[in-house]
């Protein structure tokens, strides 16, 4: 049994969420509720405080103040409000960075620390260098033939998102870039399969299947060469307010417009044959975009982008047949039309 | 009874969710034979169909004796005999780049997917758009909707051209859908009405995929559904465009896979 059913499970019946809510969502809230994993593994100590951006997800807004409710412990929000506009203008930049500056406060209340504006440039700095550093090990996989397997993003990237401000984090991150380095020398590669198509993957990794996406892909020769969602964490900046137009920067947040420009520019710098797009039931957002996304895309670049459903946390809402399907409708598309080797 | 002799057959067989359909060809990728089955994969229905086709043709005693083969369809991959396995999204538009002379848009129906293909000028697969996990408009949700009317799904046809009015479903998810018809019946509804609402909800999400894929003329349907003519009818006025079929349609996978294995036309 996957672990995660049990507190969908417990998030649905105990604590009476729709089936429709985010499976993130779901999963933290029945976590906060039994306070141990299913599976008896990597137990998380509840939070004494929640602090939630809502810059990736609006859903966030009322999961966190229903988690602070259950817990009985303060709710900081930070509201990054969806950008209309190509650009981040000054008025985002002072509605956000007023918001962080009113959070420090309150942090500050709860916790009895004071603001270390030394150590906060510290941070930045380290996270910035991370950032640049998670970046450029990204870029491997625009070698052709990639040296990577373009899948292996979905789990270097953890550490760009959870410990980006880690001195750790940068020195994995060297060895990771001295290692796709030394292939690139070597003429090697960890992707340990004919290279016979570049695809784009667009969205979040179907988290419970990362094995079952990616077997079909290997069996038939398609790199993962151009995503979004991992490098994503590669962000850099150097002042406050370069943090805070980072955080109005993230994908999730920005307009149809400057989506589109940003998977262009990764499909055509990973010299892609075609794209996967994963339609995520938990993200109604997400779902409502991709599909255009993906057509602007396809007619941009000329290559085939072919949607399939899933989603990030819940295991009931993927079929691996359809999955199978759609990808060998995919290679065959890009085999007839000419696109890739 | 078709006699050859000395002559290469090809093998095209495909395993659907609630049927199996087999055709073969011979080397000029004409059909001598097909079969059919109303059951699909993890059952008796491709060896049954196999063992149909294969009656039809006296000089080819079983399947190790045709020159290549190919399996399609949700079941493909549980026929390790066949030669080689391929999608049935190329194989229906292979099957109906056959069949409909011209043909760009292929809409299949089965029965638990509904699919949109779209083929460029040489008949090749180039795009194509699929339901998403739910099994509302599909040839499956026709089988509930026909269990629930008391009628086989061969009988739905007729029964909408009784319509004097169509009774809307509003729902999409098959489980609700029944209950609403459910609801309609137990209220006095005539059935055809309801039929034909069944009719138009699946026309509407036919169509919104179709729009999704793009809509280039000439217009095929294949799958089970397509020999559902009130159905098909329905769409041709909803999409504003002829909607060809052909009593092979269900057989357009198991054709496109046969012709694979022939080696004909230009798709893979």
């Amino acid at each position: 049994m996957p672990p995660t059913l049990p507190l969908l499970e417990h998030a649905e019946g105990d604590l009476g969420y729709s089936s429709d809510l985010c499976a993130y969502a779901r999963i933290s809230l029945a976590y906060a509720d039994v306070g141990a994993c299913p599976n008896g593994e990597r137990d998380m100590p509840l939070p004494d405080f929640v602090l939630c951006c809502n810059n990736i997800c609006n859903c966030m807004m009322k999961w966190y103040e229903n988690l602070g409710k259950h817990l009985g412990i303060p709710v900081i929000m930070i509201d990054v409000p969806y950008s209309n506009d190509y650009d981040i203008d000054e008025k985002r930049i002072a509605y956000v960075g007023a918001q962080f500056r009113a959070a420090i406060k309150q942090l500050e209340e709860i916790t009895g620390k004071t603001w270390d504006e030394d150590k906060f440039q510290e941070v930045c700095r380290r996270s910035s260098e991370c950032g640049r550093l998670w970046l450029e090990a990204a870029s491997y996989t625009n070698y052709k033939p990639s040296p990577v397997n373009g899948f292996e993003l979905f789990n270097h990237m953890a550490v760009a998102t959870v410990a980006r401000g880690r001195e750790e984090s940068v020195d994995a991150f060297r060895m990771l870039i001295d290692d796709y380095r030394s292939f690139v020398a070597n003429n090697e590669s960890n992707w340990h399969a004919p290279e016979n198509h570049r695809i784009m993957f667009e969205g979040i990794a179907c988290w419970p299947y990362l094995r079952a996406t990616l077997t079909p892909l290997k069996e038939a020769g398609v790199n993962t060469t151009a995503m979004v969602y991992g490098p994503a964490f590669g962000l850099t900046y150097r002042t406050f307010d370069e943090m805070v137009e980072a955080y109005c920067s993230v994908p999730n947040a920005v307009n149809l417009e400057r989506s589109v420009e940003l998977r262009k520019q990764v499909g055509a710098a990973g010299k892609i044959d075609g794209g996967l797009v994963h339609i995520n039931r938990s993200c109604k957002m997400w779902s409502g975009f991709a599909p255009e996304l993906a057509r602007r895309v396809s007619a941009d670049l000329g290559v085939p982008m072919i949607t399939f459903d899933g989603d990030q946390a819940d295991p009931r809402n993927f079929s691996e047949a359809q999955y199978q399907t759609r990808v060998e409708g995919l290679v065959e598309i890009m085999e007839s039309t000419g696109k890739g080797a | 009874m078709v006699y050859y002799n000395d002559m290469d057959y090809y093998l095209g067989i495909d395993v659907g969710s609630t049927a199996s359909k087999c055709v073969v060809v011979d080397a000029s990728g004409e059909i001598v034979a097909r079969g059919l089955h109303p059951t699909g994969a993890g059952t008796v229905g491709p060896r049954a169909c196999v063992d149909e086709a294969l009656a039809q043709v006296p000089d080819l005693p079983s399947a190790d004796d045709v020159a290549s083969s190919c399996a399609t369809g949700y079941g493909r991959h549980l026929e390790a005999w066949t030669t080689m396995q391929m999608s049935e999204l190329s194989c229906h538009a292979k099957g109906a780049a056959h069949l409909f002379e011209g043909v760009r848009t292929v809409i299949d129906i089965g029965g638990q997917d509904a699919k949109v293909l779209s083929l460029d000028e040489g008949g090749r697969l180039v795009d194509f758009v699929m339901n998403d996990k739910c099994a509302a408009g599909t040839g499956r949700f026709l089988d509930v909707m026909a269990g629930v009317f008391g009628c086989a799904v061969a009988n739905l046809s007729e029964l909408d051209r009784e319509a004097t009015e169509i009774a809307a479903i509003s729902s999409t998810c098959t489980v609700f859908a029944e209950s609403e018809v459910i609801s309609k019946l137990a209220a006095g509804t005539p059935i055809p009405n309801i039929v034909a609402g069944v009719h138009e909800s699946v026309v509407e999400r036919t169509h919104g995929l179709a729009k999704r894929a793009g809509v280039t003329p000439n217009v095929a349907m294949t799958g089970g559904v397509a020999l559902n003519d009130s159905l098909r009818e329905r769409l041709e006025r909803r999409i504003g465009l002829p909607v060809a079929t052909s009593p092979l349609a269900q057989f357009a996978g198991a054709y496109g896979a046969a012709l694979h294995a022939c080696g004909q036309g230009g798709n893979a």
